[in-house]
C-alpha cells in the first residue's frame, strides 16, 4: 500500500491501472471473458470443450454476484462496516430492472393489457401505480438502477452514521431492513408483484432474452461491468479517501480528531457501495428471469458476507473469487445433494475460518512473500503463524 | 428532537455557506483562556471552578494526582465534552463551547492520546499525510495528490521525530515509544497553534524520554504546548511553568520551585511522590 502511495500523483481515477494487482485481475477477467466467448461461439456444440448457452448463462450470474461481493468487501473490509442488508440493494436494483423488463412485455402478456403487467390485472388494478411511470424509458429504468439504491443508502446512512451507529448495532439495524423490505414487498398492496415478483420477461432494449446471443451479451456486459465496479472500487480504497476509510475501521474516535467529518465518509462509500450492489442486481435479473422478495431474505445478505469472508476481507478480487467459488460449489451441492449444501457451506466457512483465517487471498499473499523470502534468504524456516499475519 | 435542530442549522447543508473559520487572534492576550469551568457526572464534580489561561508558544505542565480532571480538562478544550457552566476561548475570537471536535481540530488544536492511537494498518508515512492539514472535505480527499511540497513536508516531519527509516512500515510494528513519536509527529502535520499532550512518557525507556523531552521542548515556542504528565523527573527536565490540578481546579500555578516548596501541593501530591523517587 505504501509502495501505491509515493507513485500517487496520477489522476485518482487511473491510478488503479498501475497496480500490479489490479492488471493482473483485469488480465484474468478478460482472458476469461474472450475464453468463454470463443468455447461459446467457434466451437461446435458437439464438442466436449464447447460451453453452452445454460453455462454462459450460469457464469453471467455469477459475475453479476462476484460485482455484488465486491461491493460489500469495500464497506466491510475498508471501511469496518459489517453489512449484513446489502441484498436488500441488490434486490432494489433487480426491481427496478425487472420494472423495466414487464414494462417492455407491453400487451404481449396473457390478459393482453396494452400498459398494465399481468400481476395488476389479475389484482385488478385498472391504472398504474405512480411509482411504475417512467419504467417503460430504458434510460430512466437504468438510472433508477443506481438511484433508487443510493437514495436508500444515503437516507439508511444518513440516520444510522450521524448517531454514530456502528459495529454490530449497524449490523443488526442493516438486517432489519432488508428483513423490512422483504415483508413489504411480499405484500400484494406495494405493487411489486408481491410473493410471485417480477417474471416472464421478454426482451430487454429490443433483444430477446430467450436468444443465445442475448445471453452472451448479458455475460459480456456483466464481464465488463464488474471490471468497472473493481476499477472504482480500487481507485477508491488507494486514494486518500480509501486510507481515511481505513483509518475510521481502525480507529474512528482519531479520525474524527484528525478533522475528517467520519460519518460523511463512511455515508460517501456506503453510497457508493449500495450503488454497485444495485447494478449488480440489475445484470442479475434479466439473466435468471426472475426477481422476488427471497431476494430481500436476510439469509442471503449473510451469504454474501461469507463468500467475501472466504475469499479474503480487504483485497477486493478476494472478493471476487469467494463469490465465484462459493457459488460454483453451490451450483455442484445443490445439483448433486441438495440437502447437504448448507452444511457444505457451514464445513468450507469453519475450515476457512481455522486454516485460512485472512482468506483465499490471505494464502495467495502468503505463497508470494513465501516465495520472495526464500529467493531472499532460503535458510528460513516457516511457521504457521505467518499465514495469518 | 435533535434532527430538527440540525435541519433548521441553515449553514451547516452546505459546505461552503459555513463560515470560513477566522485566523486565531492572539494579540489581545493568551491563546487558551477557561473560566469558571464546571463539569459534574452524576453530581460528582470532575471539574470545578476552573480557571486556566495558556500565552502563545508556551510550553505548560499540568500536573495532578489521579482523578484530578486532567483528562476531563482535555476532553472540554477538544470538543468531547460539554462543561455545565463557565466559558472555554480560544484566542479572543473562538468560543470552543459553540464549536464541535473536527471544527475544533481544524482550528489548530491537536490533542495525543494517553494511549497512542495511530493507524496500524497504514504505514508511518500514511498516517502523517492523513494528519496532514488539508481540505479534509470528501471530494478533494478522493482526488488528493502527494506532491512533492507535500512529501517534503512529511519528510520534514518523519526527521524530527526519529522515524524516516520506518516510513514505509506498518505503524503496527513499532514499539510504543516509536508510536508516541509518530502521534506527535500527526499532531504536527496539523500545523496546531496549541498542543495537547496527554502523558507522553509513560511507559518509555530512559532514553526514550530524553528524545521525548528533546522533542516537546524544540516545539515550544513554535506552538504552545500543554503537557499532563505524571513523572516528576520529566516534568522537572522539561517545564518552565507548571499548573497544579486538585480535584478539579487549581491548586498551584508557577515554576517548578515554587510549586514544589508549595505546602499545599506537597501534603497533597508532591511530598508522597518525591520520597517515592529517594
Amino acid at each position: 500500500m505504501s509502495l501505491t502511495t509515493e507513485s500517487s500523483t496520477n489522476f485518482w481515477l487511473t491510478r488503479p491501472f498501475s497496480e500490479r494487482s489490479t492488471q493482473i485481475f483485469l488480465g484474468v477477467l478478460l482472458a476469461a471473458l474472450a475464453l468463454v466467448t470463443l468455447l461459446h461461439v467457434a466451437v461446435p456444440p458437439d464438442n466436449p470443450l464447447h460451453v453452452g448457452a445454460y453455462t454462459v448463462n450460469l457464469f453471467g450470474k455469477y459475475l453479476s454476484y462476484a460485482l455484488l461481493a465486491v461491493a460489500v468487501d469495500l464497506v466491510w473490509g475498508y471501511l469496518g462496516i459489517l453489512s449484513l442488508g446489502h441484498g436488500a440493494f441488490f434486490a432494489i436494483g433487480g426491481y427496478a430492472m425487472g420494472m423495466y423488463l414487464m414494462r417492455q412485455i407491453g400487451d404481449r402478456g396473457t390478459y393482453g393489457h396494452p400498459v398494465l403487467p399481468d400481476f395488476m390485472v389479475f389484482l385488478n388494478w385498472d391504472s398504474l401505480p405512480w411509482f411504475w411511470h417512467g419504467f417503460d424509458m430504458a434510460w430512466f429504468a437504468f438510472a433508477m438502477v443506481l438511484l433508487a439504491p443510493g437514495l436508500l443508502a444515503l437516507v439508511f446512512g444518513f440516520l444510522a452514521f450521524r448517531s454514530r451507529v456502528t459495529g454490530v448495532y449497524l449490523s443488526i439495524i442493516t438486517q432489519a431492513l432488508t428483513f423490512a423490505l422483504m415483508l413489504a414487498f411480499f405484500r400484494n398492496e406495494m405493487g411489486f408483484g408481491g410473493n410471485n415478483g417480477l417474471t416472464d420477461f421478454r426482451e430487454i432494449v429490443g433483444f430477446d432474452l430467450r436468444s443465445d446471443a442475448t445471453r452472451l451479451g448479458l455475460f459480456l456486459v456483466t464481464g465488463v461491468a464488474l471490471a468497472l465496479g473493481y476499477i472504482l472500487c480500487r481507485a477508491i480504497v488507494t486514494s486518500k479517501l480509501g486510507r481515511v476509510s481505513v483509518a475510521t475501521r481502525d480507529a474512528e474516535a482519531r479520525t474524527r480528531f484528525l478533522g475528517y467529518r467520519v460519518e460523511r465518509f463512511q455515508l460517501f462509500v456506503f453510497v457508493v457501495s449500495a450503488m454497485l450492489a444495485g447494478l449488480a442486481g440489475a445484470l442479475y435479473v434479466p439473466q435468471v428471469g426472475i426477481i422476488n422478495p427471497s431476494e430481500f431474505s436476510p439469509i442471503f445478505s449473510i451469504e454474501i458476507v461469507l463468500w467475501v469472508a472466504l475469499g479474503g476481507r480487504a483485497t477486493l478480487y478476494g472478493a471476487v473469487i469467494g463469490a465465484i467459488l462459493v457459488n460454483y460449489a453451490k451450483t455442484i451441492f445443490t445439483g448433486v445433494m441438495p440437502d447437504a449444501w448448507l452444511f457444505a457451506l457451514g464445513a468450507m466457512f469453519v475450515l476457512v475460518t481455522v486454516f485460512l483465517p485472512k482468506g483465499v487471498a490471505g494464502l495467495f499473499r502468503y505463497l508470494k512473500r513465501r516465495k520472495r523470502d526464500d529467493s531472499a534468504n532460503p535458510d528460513h524456516k516457516h511457521t504457521p503463524e505467518e499465514a495469518s499475519a | 428532537m435533535s434532527l430538527l435542530q440540525s435541519l433548521s442549522q441553515r449553514d451547516r447543508v452546505f459546505d461552503f455557506m459555513a463560515p470560513q473559520a477566522s485566523p486565531v487572534d492572539v494579540r489581545h492576550g493568551p491563546i487558551l483562556y477557561m473560566e469558571d469551568v464546571t463539569v459534574s457526572f452524576d453530581g460528582f464534580k470532575a471539574i470545578n471552578n476552573l480557571n486556566l489561561t495558556i500565552n502563545d508558544g508556551e510550553l505548560r505542565c499540568i500536573i495532578g494526582p489521579n482523578g484530578a480532571g486532567k483528562t476531563t480538562m482535555m476532553d472540554i478544550i477538544t470538543g468531547k465534552t460539554r462543561p455545565n457552566s463557565g466559558s472555554v476561548w480560544f484566542g479572543s475570537r473562538h468560543n470552543l463551547l459553540n464549536m464541535n471536535e473536527p471544527d475544533i481540530a481544524s482550528l489548530g488544536i491537536g490533542r495525543k492520546f494517553q494511549k497512542p492511537t495511530v493507524f496500524e494498518a497504514l504505514s508511518v508515512f500514511e498516517n502523517l499525510e492523513l494528519a496532514m492539514a488539508a481540505d479534509k472535505r470528501i471530494f478533494p480527499t478522493l482526488t488528493a495528490r502527494i506532491t512533492g511540497e507535500i512529501k517534503d513536508r512529511i519528510n520534514e516531519v518523519l526527521e524530527t521525530i526519529g522515524l524516516t527509516e520506518l516510513r514505509h512500515q506498518p505503524a503496527g510494528i513499532l514499539s510504543h515509544g516509536q508510536k508516541q513519536w509518530l502521534e506527535i509527529g500527526m499532531l504536527l502535520m496539523q500545523r496546531p497553534r496549541l498542543l495537547l499532550v496527554d502523558e507522553p512518557v509513560a511507559g518509555m525507556t530512559e532514553q526514550e524520554m530524553e528524545r521525548t523531552a528533546e522533542l516537546l521542548t524544540g516545539l515550544a515556542g513554535k506552538q504552545s504546548v500543554v503537557v499532563v504528565e505524571h513523572d516528576m523527573g520529566f516534568v522537572r527536565s522539561i517545564a518552565r511553568q507548571v499548573t497544579v490540578l486538585h480535584q478539579g481546579s487549581v491548586l498551584a500555578e508557577g515554576t517548578m520551585d515554587q510549586v514544589s516548596s508549595d505546602p499545599k501541593v506537597i501534603e497533597v501530591y508532591l511530598g508522597a511522590d518525591d520520597e517515592e523517587a529517594a
